[in-house]
């Protein structure tokens, strides 16, 4: 059994057999023709230029409907590389003075090309080394007829193992037979992890060279929450997994038949459970799980990954295909969040000491207005097409939402001016994420529509504790006794001015955690779409009663070990099937 | 021939989707349009040899064309340049 570690992307455990495909895996005929051939040959590359041109306009469309214009963009620029003169000429002089054919043109060429940018010192150049690669790939395809490699007749139950997946790769992937995604290179801002989080299949990426160590075939188990990779699994570890699946499959399936049910205590008591997204197509998964709405829409993935600012169109269309999708129900979406460990390609800031306690979030948007009311105004514009909400991260003074809440109005009657028309309902809200916020709140309370409460921040900027370095990641608890006094703080002055509390941070994803805040109080928890059924489960188990008496003595308790060992004591008394999920 | 400085000024450089943006530009005139790097000399109309020249934000490059409409290549370029490639 060979154990290797990368950096987790997107959850869950698969086992399945590998499907290598090793960047130079396939070999071109080095083929000579005949010079009476040799204008066969050029005219047979023109026509595959040709087709590949339209594979690659098709691709380039496709991916803009599923994922938006930013990654679809990458095929127009593919397609200029397919066109290029150079290429053209180079590609022409092989086959009509050396007698090359076609085939082995196209792959001396692109390869030349590749190797060229791979050797670059500069990183963006040996990122595109992919690029000339999937058109290489592409044009081959479109000369041979069949694909050089065999994305499309992957067995099912397979484990796709790459250096790293080109976006063509990665767009015509069959999502029945592709189990988990893992890549040598890559992080959690690149197109595997983004293209994992949507099909929602375990990835883990950045593992480092190991292709060299597996074959297709093998044995493959891909932990997603650990980022851990066992190749060739012993008889232990593999039915400890085994069970694990098993086990998960099980409840899946009794949960599946929940989806139409509210989620309501024994009691009667309605929480409401929604969705955080990342995605817009993400809300296919929201819908199928009974989403009440989408509590958290993180807008981040625009600026991720590309390199490219997303033009207001862009943030238009994907939060108008959100809210469409989601068909009256609720959305808020989060102005953006960037900044310290999200950092967007483009680096709006010089390098900072302490990025946690920096320009992020709210104060980077604050500090970008340009940026920030090209999103402003895409969010507005767009609201019209559902039920729109907008949440400002991580505001820590009163100043900050007035700033940025003057700033949404300003645009609001720049956009009135225009002729568009704005929903008078649309609430502004705040996340809070800063013990100041909370501290504060009741000065806020009269100025914003409704709280959410992001319990990753919030922890981290209680305790102090940076949950990234693993010598401190221990302390990091959300349940901490002091975060669960913020939490319950917070929802006491939100409760007295009848506005709305929701929790969209990790902790709405354990069940027994959030079963604790129902029992303080909260009736709205935002979530990974695929925990929702789960906590459904568990919220429909229990009475109001049992949940409030779970808080009081949970908040009693002095320390995060205390309430941890206690809450999980009471779910396994209360709702032991789901014990075993975890 | 007419030359001309420009300056990389988009923050991600010059890369897959500015570059994409010259070549279309350039493909709209009949003039040779030319960039050069300290030496490197790229074609216009070639994706590969503008990504090639791996210009950064911040780097200068030297824009020249030759041909009956040269001048307005070079404007329309310079252009593109000065709007750090944003959508017209």
């Amino acid at each position: 059994m060979l154990e290797l570690q990368g950096i987790a992307v997107s959850p869950g455990v698969a086992i399945g057999k590998a499907i290598v495909f090793d960047r130079e895996g396939y070999s071109i005929a080095r083929c000579l023709v005949s010079k009476s051939e040799a204008q066969r040959e050029w005219q047979r590359l023109g026509e595959a230029v040709s087709k590949a041109h339209q594979v690659l306009g098709a691709r380039g469309k496709e991916t803009t409907d599923s994922w938006g214009a930013n990654l679809g963009g990458i095929f127009s620029a593919q397609q200029q590389l397919l066109l290029d003169p150079h290429v053209r000429s180079e590609m022409e002089h092989l086959i009509r003075d050396n007698l090359y054919a076609a085939e082995y043109a196209v792959s001396e060429v692109f390869a030349k090309y590749a190797a060229a940018f791979r050797k670059a010192s500069s990183s963006f150049l040996a990122e595109r080394a992919a690029d000339v690669r999937d058109v290489e790939r592409t044009l081959l395809e479109a000369l041979t007829g069949k694909p050089t490699q065999t994305f499309a007749e992957i067995p099912p139950g397979s484990i796709v193992v790459s250096h790293d997946l080109t976006p063509g790769e990665t767009a015509s992937f069959d999502t029945e037979k592709v189990l988990a995604l893992c890549t040598e290179a890559g992080g959690p801002g690149g197109h595997t992890a983004i293209v994992a989080r949507g099909m929602e299949i375990p990835a883990v990426v950045g593992v480092g060279n190991f292709l060299h160590n597996i074959r297709s075939g093998d044995e493959l188990i891909i932990d997603g929450h650990l980022g851990r990779i066992f190749v060739s699994p012993d008889a232990p570890t593999r039915d400890r997994y085994l069970k694990r699946r098993i086990a998960r499959e099980s409840i899946v399936s009794e949960l599946s038949e929940l989806k139409d049910l509210p989620a309501v205590t024994s009691d009667g008591v309605h929480v409401e459970l929604m969705a955080n997204v990342e995605f817009p197509n993400e809300t296919q998964a929201c819908l199928a799980r009974g989403a009440d709405g989408v509590g958290l829409y993180r807008t981040e993935f625009l600026y991720l990954g590309h390199d490219k600012e997303p033009t207001e169109e862009d943030h238009f269309l994907a939060y108008q295909q959100v809210l469409r999708d989601m068909q009256g129900r609720p959305v808020v979406i989060r102005t953006l969040d960037l900044g310290a460990d999200k950092m967007g390609m483009t680096r709006p800031v010089e390098p900072e000491n302490n990025p946690f306690l920096g320009l992020r979030s709210i104060r980077l948007s604050l500090r970008n207005p340009a940026l920030f009311r090209v999103q402003v105004r895409a969010i507005l514009r767009a609201a019209s097409a559902g039920n729109c909400r907008v949440m400002f991260p991580m505001v820590t003074t009163l100043d900050e939402f007035r700033s940025a809440k003057f700033l949404l109005r300003s645009v609001a009657d720049d956009l009135t001016c225009e002729g568009i028309r704005i929903p008078s309902t649309l609430r502004v809200g705040m996340m809070v994420e800063v013990p100041a916020a909370v501290l504060m709140l009741d000065r806020f309370i009269e100025e914003i529509d409704f709280v959410s409460i992001g319990t990753n921040d919030l922890t981290q900027y209680t305790l102090a504790v940076d949950r990234s370095n693993d010598s401190v990641a221990d302390l990091y608890q959300a349940c901490d006794p002091a975060v669960l006094r913020l939490i319950k703080r917070t929802q006491e002055i939100t409760s007295e001015h009848g506005k709305s509390t929701s929790v969209c941070g990790e902790m709405s994803n354990n069940p027994a955690h959030a079963l604790l805040l129902v029992g303080m109080g909260i009736r709205s928890l935002s979530l990974a779409p695929s925990t929702i059924p789960v906590i459904k489960k568990a919220i429909r188990s229990v009475t109001l009663g049992q949940c409030e008496a779970m808080a009081w003595r949970a908040l009693r308790l002095g320390t995060a070990r205390e309430v941890e060992a206690f809450l999980m004591n009471q779910l396994a008394g209360l709702v032991p099937e789901i014990v075993l999920q975890a | 021939m007419i030359t001309r400085v420009v300056t990389v000024q988009n923050p991600e450089g010059l890369h897959m989707r500015p570059a994409d943006k010259l070549v279309r530009a350039a493909t709209n005139f009949q003039c040779q349009i030319e960039l050069e790097r300290a030496g490197q000399i790229a074609d216009c109309r070639s994706m590969i040899g503008l990504l090639t020249l791996g210009a950064p934000q911040g780097t200068e490059l030297t824009l020249r064309a030759q041909g009956p409409d040269a001048p307005m290549a070079i404007e329309a370029i310079a252009r593109l340049f000065d709007s750090q490639f944003d959508d017209p």
